[in-house]
This record gives C-alpha cells, sequence and structure tokens, in this order.
C-alpha cells in the first residue's frame, strides 16, 4: 500500500492504494466517483473514460501510480451544473437507452470536442470508435455532439 | 371513452387491477432519491404525499410521485409506464416525479423485464391506476362541493365545476386518499390522449450525463464486502481443491470461502477481489462431458436429416408436394453461440442476516428470483426485499438470476453484506448464451408458385426451434415444421428476441431465394402469399395479415423499393414477433469491394405509441443490435471452454458500423404492443439479401464478417 495525492474534479484527494491499483477503481470505490463506469479493464470499451490533463484516457488501464501531478475530470466534474454543451445536446437528442456506457461516451467526445470543435462524420467515427453502446444509441451519440459542437 | 368496470370496494381493486389501494407505505429508491431531476430542484421536494393507490402519491402542493412497477434495462419503460398513468390521471408531467418500484407483488403484477411485455401487458392496469386516481381526486372536490362528481371535469391538475370552481388535485388530495375507490371509471378516448404520443425524456436522463448513482454496481453499504468468484473454467468440470495462500495475501483480501463448485474472494474493493480471485490457484477435474463446437456442428446437421415423430405442425400432403415439384430448393442456415455482453457485468448486493435477506441490484425478473432465494436459503419469502436497479443492459441475460443466488449464499456463509461482481471475463465465460442452431429450409414450387414449405430447426437445448404458426403458415398448402433438440451442460436461455433472432434472417434469406427462383419480385413475393393465406387459408396463424402487409408495404413506399438507384443495393426482410409488425429495408452500397450496410429503412406496427422519442431508439437499437451480431457476433467452445472472454477478440458492432435508420410509424389506435425486441429479428434477412443483391454472394451462416474473403 502506499500514499497517494491526486488531483481530482478541482479536488487534492489522498488515497492509500497498491501502486498497480486501476485508477477506475480509485474513483468508484475509495472516492465514491461511481460514475466512471466498469466495463472491461482491458481499454477495449470506454465505459471507464476520464479526462488526465483533458486528454481522453481509460482509468481500467491506467494505474494510479502514474498519475501523478496530472490532474483527473470524470464525468461528476465535467461541468457545475450539467450545462457542458454535450450534457445539452444529450437531453436534447434523448440519447441513452442502459445509460451505462454514456458517461465514457461524453467524456470520450468531451475531449474530441476540446481538440477539434467542429468534426466531421468521419472524425467523429474515428474519435468514437473505441466506446461501445450495447443498446447501440450510436447514431443519437452521433447527433448529439454534432449539436454539442454547434453549441460551443 | 371506455367506461370499464374496477371493483366494488378499494380491497378487491387492489388485487384484481395491479392498480392498488392506499394506506400503504411506498418503496424509496435511495438512488433516484440522492439526485433529484431538474425540475426537481425547482420545487421543494414535499416531505408529505397522500397515497391515492399503489401506483401513485399526491402532495398539497401539486406534485405527483408515481411508481414505475417494471424493471429498467434501456427499453424505457421507467418512463413510458409512469406515461400511461399519466395520462388517464390527467397530470402535468413537469409535476411527475418517477420513482421505482421495489417488488411487491400485493400491489403490482408481473414485475418483469422480458418478451417485450411490459407496456402491453401493463396497459389497462396502468390507465386503471390513473383514471382511479383522477375520480378519487373529482369524488373528494365534489364532496368539498357539495355537487354531483358528475358534474366536475378534471384536467392537468385542476378540478373543475359548474359553478366555475377550482380546486388542485393538491387541494383535495388528503381527502382523495382516503376516500373508496370507484366502482367504474371512465378511460380516454386514445384520440383524446395529450402526454402519450409526445416525446418524453428519458426520467434518469439527469444522473446519467452527471454519473450519479443509478446502476447495480453503483450501489454502497457501510461494511459491504466486494466479492468476486472463480468458477469451473469449462462447462463440465468441477472443483477438486485449491490453495488460496498467493489469494489471501493480496492486501484488502478479507476471506476465502468455497461453495457449491465455486470459489469467492470477499475484499474492501473490487480491483482487490479481482486480484485475490486471479491469485486463486484452483484444482479441476471434467465431471460431465467437455463439449466443442465443432462437434455440436455435427451432430446438429445430422439432426436436420432426421425426421420428426410428430411434427409440430403439418398441413396438406407434403410428401406429395415435393414429388410433384418443378424444382425443390434446399438451404441450410447456421448460427453460433452468442453471449449477451451487457454493459454493465453480472452483479448483485446482498445482505442476509437472521432477521431478513436484502437484495438490490439488476435483474430483469425479481419475482421468480424472489423464490428461488427463498428455496435456496430455506427461508419465507416475507423476509426477502429485492430493490431494482436501473440496468446496464439486460438483453435476456438477467432472467438469470444465478448471480442473485451466489450474492445470497456468499453474504449468508460470510454472515456479512457483500456485492458480487462479474469480471468482463466472468461476464463473457460464464454466461446463459443463445444457442448454437441450424436449419434447414425446403421449397417445393411449381407453375411459378411455393406450393410446398418444409423447415426443420435444431438448437441446442431448444424445445422448439421454430414459430410453426408465424408466416408463411396459413400461405402455403402443404406444410411442414419440424423442430430437434441437442442437450447440452452449456448453460443457454433467452437472448433479445429468442429463437426468431436468427430464426428471422433464415426464414427471410431463403424466401428471397425462392423469390428468385420464380422470379418474382421479392415484395410482391411476400404480399403474394398474403393473398393466398387470406383467399384460401390453411389452418390457425399467429399473425394479422392485414397488419404484416401494411407494413411490408410502407417499407416499400419509404424506401423506395423497385426504383433502382446506381450503386445502391436494397434488400428485404419483414418478420413478426412480440405482438409487433416490422418490415425493414437494408441498403447497401460495394465499399472497397466489400458489401457494406449505410442505410436501413423501417416500417413498424406497434399500436399506439407511446413515447415517439424513446420508441425510435427503441427500434434503431434493435437493428444495430440485429446487424452487429449478424455481422461479428461468434463464440465457440472447445473441451467445455468458451474460447473468447472479452472485447479485444469478441467483436461488437461500434460506432462507424452502424447504419442509419429511417424509422415509420403505422398511424394506429390500438392497443401498444412490444417494441424492445421486433426491430431485431428482421435485421440480418435485410442486410443478407442487399448483400446478395450487391455481390452475389449468398450468407447462409452467421456471423457474416468472416465471410468477406469469400468475395473475389
Amino acid at each position: 500500500m502506499a500514499t497517494f495525492q491526486i488531483h481530482v474534479n478541482g479536488q487534492l484527494r489522498q488515497v492509500e492504494a497498491d501502486p498497480d491499483t486501476p485508477t477506475l477503481w480509485v474513483l468508484r470505490d475509495q472516492l465514491n466517483l461511481v460514475g466512471t463506469k466498469y466495463g472491461c479493464g482491458i481499454a477495449q470499451c470506454g465505459a471507464c473514460t476520464i479526462h488526465l490533463e483533458g486528454t481522453a484516457m481509460r482509468s481500467c488501464s491506467l494505474p494510479i501510480s502514474v498519475i501523478g501531478d496530472s490532474k483527473i475530470t470524470t464525468i461528476e466534474g465535467l461541468s457545475e451544473t450539467a450545462s457542458h454543451p454535450l450534457q445539452q445536446a444529450w437531453r436534447e437528442h434523448d440519447v441513452p437507452q442502459c445509460g451505462y456506457c454514456q458517461a465514457g461516451q461524453i467524456m470520450n467526445a468531451a475531449a474530441l470536442l476540446s481538440e477539434n470543435p467542429s468534426p466531421s462524420d468521419v472524425e467523429i467515427d474515428a474519435a468514437m470508435r473505441g466506446n461501445l453502446c450495447r443498446c447501440g444509441t450510436y447514431n443519437r451519440i452521433k447527433a448529439a455532439i454534432k449539436t454539442a459542437s454547434q453549441l460551443s | 371513452m371506455t367506461k370499464i368496470r374496477t371493483q366494488h370496494n378499494r380491497r378487491s381493486f387492489l388485487k384484481i387491477s395491479a392498480a392498488a389501494g392506499g394506506g400503504l407505505v411506498l418503496g424509496f429508491s435511495w438512488m433516484v432519491s440522492c439526485t433529484p431531476a431538474e425540475k426537481e430542484i425547482k420545487r421543494v421536494i414535499p416531505s408529505e404525499w397522500f397515497d391515492v393507490n399503489a401506483f401513485l402519491k399526491v402532495a398539497a402542493n401539486g406534485m405527483v410521485t408515481i411508481m414505475s412497477p417494471n424493471p429498467e434495462i434501456g427499453q424505457n419503460v421507467k418512463t413510458s409506464m409512469p406515461m400511461v398513468v399519466a395520462e388517464e390521471l390527467d397530470v402535468d408531467w413537469k409535476d411527475v416525479i418517477v420513482k421505482q418500484a421495489p417488488l411487491n407483488t400485493q400491489l403490482f403484477t408481473r414485475q418483469v423485464a422480458g418478451g417485450s411485455q411490459s407496456i402491453r401487458k401493463g396497459w389497462q392496469g396502468l390507465r386503471m391506476a390513473g383514471a382511479t386516481a383522477k375520480q378519487m381526486l373529482i369524488n373528494a372536490a365534489a364532496k368539498q362541493w357539495q355537487v354531483d362528481p358528475s358534474t366536475c371535469k378534471a384536467a392537468k391538475g385542476l378540478i373543475t365545476n359548474t359553478n366555475g370552481d377550482e380546486l388542485s388535485y393538491g387541494a383535495v388530495a388528503a381527502t382523495a386518499a382516503e376516500m373508496e375507490a370507484p366502482a367504474e371509471v371512465t378511460l380516454k378516448d386514445p384520440k383524446d390522449f395529450t402526454l402519450i404520443g409526445t416525446d418524453i425524456r428519458n426520467v434518469d436522463i439527469e444522473p446519467i450525463i452527471t454519473g450519479q448513482p443509478l446502476f447495480g454496481l453503483d450501489f454502497r453499504r457501510k461494511s459491504m464486502a466486494y466479492a468476486c468468484v472463480l468458477r469451473p473454467p469449462a462447462f463440465g468440470e468441477e472443483l477438486v481443491d485449491f490453495d488460496d495462500t498467493a489469494a489471501k495475501a493480496v492486501t484488502g483480501v478479507q476471506q476465502v470461502l468455497r461453495f457449491d463448485n465455486k470459489i469467492a474472494v470477499l475484499a474492501n474493493s473490487t480491483w482487490a477481489a479481482m486480484k485475490g480471485k486471479n491469485a486463486l490457484k484452483a484444482n479441476w477435474k471434467a465431471s460431465g462431458k467437455l463439449e466443442n463446437t465443432a462437434d455440436h456442428d455435427k451432430e446438429l446437421t445430422q439432426l436436420l436429416s432426421t425426421p420428426m415423430k410428430e411434427p409440430l405442425r403439418k398441413d396438406g400432403n407434403v410428401k406429395k408436394a415435393f414429388a410433384e415439384a418443378d424444382k425443390v430448393i434446399t438451404k441450410v442456415y447456421e448460427a453460433p453461440f452468442l453471449p449477451h455482453n451487457c454493459l454493465e457485468p453480472m452483479n448483485f448486493f446482498a445482505n442476509v442476516t437472521d432477521e431478513v435477506i436484502e437484495l438490490v441490484g439488476p435483474i430483469q425478473t425479481p419475482e421468480w428470483t424472489r423464490g428461488r432465494i427463498a428455496k435456496l436459503l430455506e427461508r419465507p419469502e416475507d423476509q426477502i426485499s429485492i430493490q431494482m436497479t436501473r440496468m446496464g443492459g439486460g438483453f435476456g441475460r438477467r432472467l438469470y438470476g444465478d448471480f442473485v443466488l451466489e450474492a445470497a449464499e456468499i453474504s449468508s456463509l460470510a454472515k456479512q453484506p457483500v456485492q458480487v461482481v462479474f469480471s468482463r471475463e466472468d461476464d463473457m465465460t460464464a454466461g446463459t448464451y443463445r444457442p448454437a442452431s441450424k436449419y434447414q429450409f425446403r421449397a417445393a414450387v411449381k407453375d411459378g408458385k411455393m406450393i410446398g414449405y418444409h423447415l426443420t430447426g435444431a438448437g441446442i437445448n431448444m424445445r422448439n426451434a421454430t414459430r410453426e404458426n408465424n408466416f408463411p403458415a396459413g400461405a402455403v398448402p402443404n406444410y411442414l415444421i419440424e423442430s430437434h433438440n441437442l442437450e447440452s451442460n452449456i448453460t443457454t436461455g433467452a437472448w433479445r428476441a429468442p429463437i426468431t433472432n436468427f430464426l428471422a434472417f433464415a426464414e427471410q434469406s431463403f424466401f428471397d431465394e425462392v423469390a428468385a427462383e420464380i422470379e418474382v419480385d421479392p415484395v410482391q413475393f411476400r404480399l403474394d402469399l398474403f393473398d393466398q393465406a387470406k383467399s384460401n387459408p390453411v389452418g390457425e396463424v399467429d399473425y394479422d395479415i392485414d397488419k404484416f402487409k401494411g407494413v411490408i408495404q410502407l417499407a416499400a413506399e419509404k424506401s423506395g423499393w423497385g426504383r433502382p438507384r446506381p450503386g445502391v443495393y436494397l434488400g428485404f426482410s419483414a418478420y413478426y414477433s412480440h405482438n409487433t409488425y416490422v418490415a425493414e429495408v437494408a441498403e447497401v452500397i460495394m465499399e472497397q469491394g466489400s458489401p457494406t450496410i449505410k442505410k436501413m429503412i423501417c416500417a413498424v406496427d406497434c399500436g399506439i405509441v407511446v413515447n415517439p422519442i424513446a420508441a425510435i431508439n427503441q427500434v434503431e437499437g434493435g437493428i444495430v443490435d440485429g446487424i452487429g451480431h449478424a455481422m461479428y457476433g461468434d463464440f465457440a467452445f472447445e473441451k467445455g471452454r468458451p474460447q473468447r472472454s472479452n472485447f479485444d477478440r469478441y467483436r461488437l458492432i461500434r460506432m462507424p458500423e452502424a447504419p442509419k435508420v429511417d424509422v415509420h410509424f403505422v398511424k394506429s389506435y390500438n392497443d401498444p404492443t412490444g417494441l424492445g425486441e421486433p426491430t431485431l429479428p428482421p435485421a440480418g434477412g435485410a442486410l443478407a439479401n442487399a448483400w446478395a443483391a450487391a455481390s452475389g454472394q449468398r450468407l447462409y451462416r452467421q456471423p457474416f464478417a468472416t465471410q468477406k474473403q469469400m468475395l473475389g
């Protein structure tokens, strides 16, 4: 066990964990930030997507020991009032079915939009390819990303 | 308007209609209560509520809490079922708070997510609950005004009388809660619906998009242990012994315990439990047959040529028809096993004490599960409570409460609350799979007509691999349906649109080949069969000819069927399942030498569409799921061991591969039918037929993607 000081959603948090513990489980089980989801544990589904210094990362495959001073943002910290353009667009398009993958989809899309504010269909496909939606809401996710790109 | 008898008093009404009477403490969902939706933030949530009946309670400020009885797996019933109550209650949707009801078989009936039946079977009870409450509120107002209730009306939460007086629902809620339920209530004429048929957003949209606790895996309890379970690596193996030294050395592991044929590792975090489980060294031995997919293939093929002693259906003289045919067409279609792959892996919370058994988590069948837990632990059912969380997908996997039984057993042995968590690998390798199956279709063609039809199905653990009374039953004079079962120790079960998820592809592909053989347009081929079924029906059928033709004609019209466009290849498919009629047209283009689906045009007759924005989502999801599994779904066993265990080697459809979907509902005032499943079955056939139109290659096996290399 080791002690880590990590920056999560603008706060400095201290956690005790084995260095190999994936950041996902520190967030979920220790910090009770359960918006970040477990789907596969091997960075294949994107349900656990968080931002590390603004870049989308799969927290299931990111050991807590490599975080260092890098700032983590989770879905809970994406916006203060649930007003991120993607959150607005998700409401407008009523995107979710079961909803389980959606936080990861939103976090991945948020990183895309911060790099590329007006992505084309092909660019959205390429950026979102790593995020599975078992319910098949892909068309709505894509439409909502396009709406959000116009809102922001 | 429909007059409908409720019952003479509240107590019997409670029993019969599932729209039960009041005075009870309603279940309260911790998950929603800690994440008030946006509209709730704007208004103070009242602390005092008046129970009008089991489905709803009203506060003095006019807000209404509506209980959603059925489990939510993504089919959106948590929004659409309360909408039906709110429609008849005639309350403004912005004044409605929705809560998930716990399992309560005294108050609710059929608290199941399965068979696409929640709305269809709940429809009458939900309407009655709303209408009864509305009448009780009216009666309370009439009493206060000392007028006859028939002179009063209610709309949008406001009661009025002919004198121009007004009272809100909130103002009379306390009185109404004490009143007798009326013996008879009036249901609205569907043409007068104001809420049903409008786009209502998912009631859980806020917690979903802000990451608030909502799902089973999000449930937390102080002193709860996380438990991961090591199960036999192969079907047909059992545990001999194990060494848990390394597992117990993992930081955070609390205890290791054996139960049945399994070993549970309890820890203070999910990660520690997973690590501990992976550190177990277990020895297994064969206790049954260790089965191989290659052997299943051979055995199923043999069964296809075995006559059934008592066919499932036999019309006319099939032998004679085939003997007299100008041409006999025979085709065989093959389906692999499929795991469900809900994105939220199986999990459940259990707290088994001497007094109570508390169960919380994602389950499609809480009532059945409660009975199984009672039997397992030898405890009375009234000690058991089940709270249903929102589910990260179901697809049939969560019909089977094996994971609930594990949680309860572990909690009982460990004497502490536990949350059982499946890793993705556990989830994919300890499944209840869609069984592998094969179908042989034979058609006897004479004088340009299909005069004989013979289907033989063979499936693993499938008592009946067919739908013998479905189309084209009734349309072909000589008709024979047979089915064979191959027993296996691999656990199999319902997978979204059981049986038809593959049977429809096979049948609709076969129809196309028969149509091509007799040189008739595939849509016309189907319409001609319906005309035959109408003018000269043969035996009983399960479907409505006019509704079926209706969706076929609508899909043909909307897809521009019969008006060729260069470079675009169309494939047609239509199927009736779960009481809903669906026709689909796939648009395929050739891309880098391969047929690629770009769009699906879909026509649906599901009666009244309760919530269009969500209904379209279901239609799209069913099609994307159907295309995804037809293209990529593949799962095999060697010596009883699943050959794939995670998404690196098991391919699910991803965004770039998803077709656009163009949805058209038949305008209808018929009672609503299911939507969670019926758009999936026709999808594979539409794609296969468009694929053949584009490339000339017919597909007989899923997944299609593995057959691409066969193209020149």
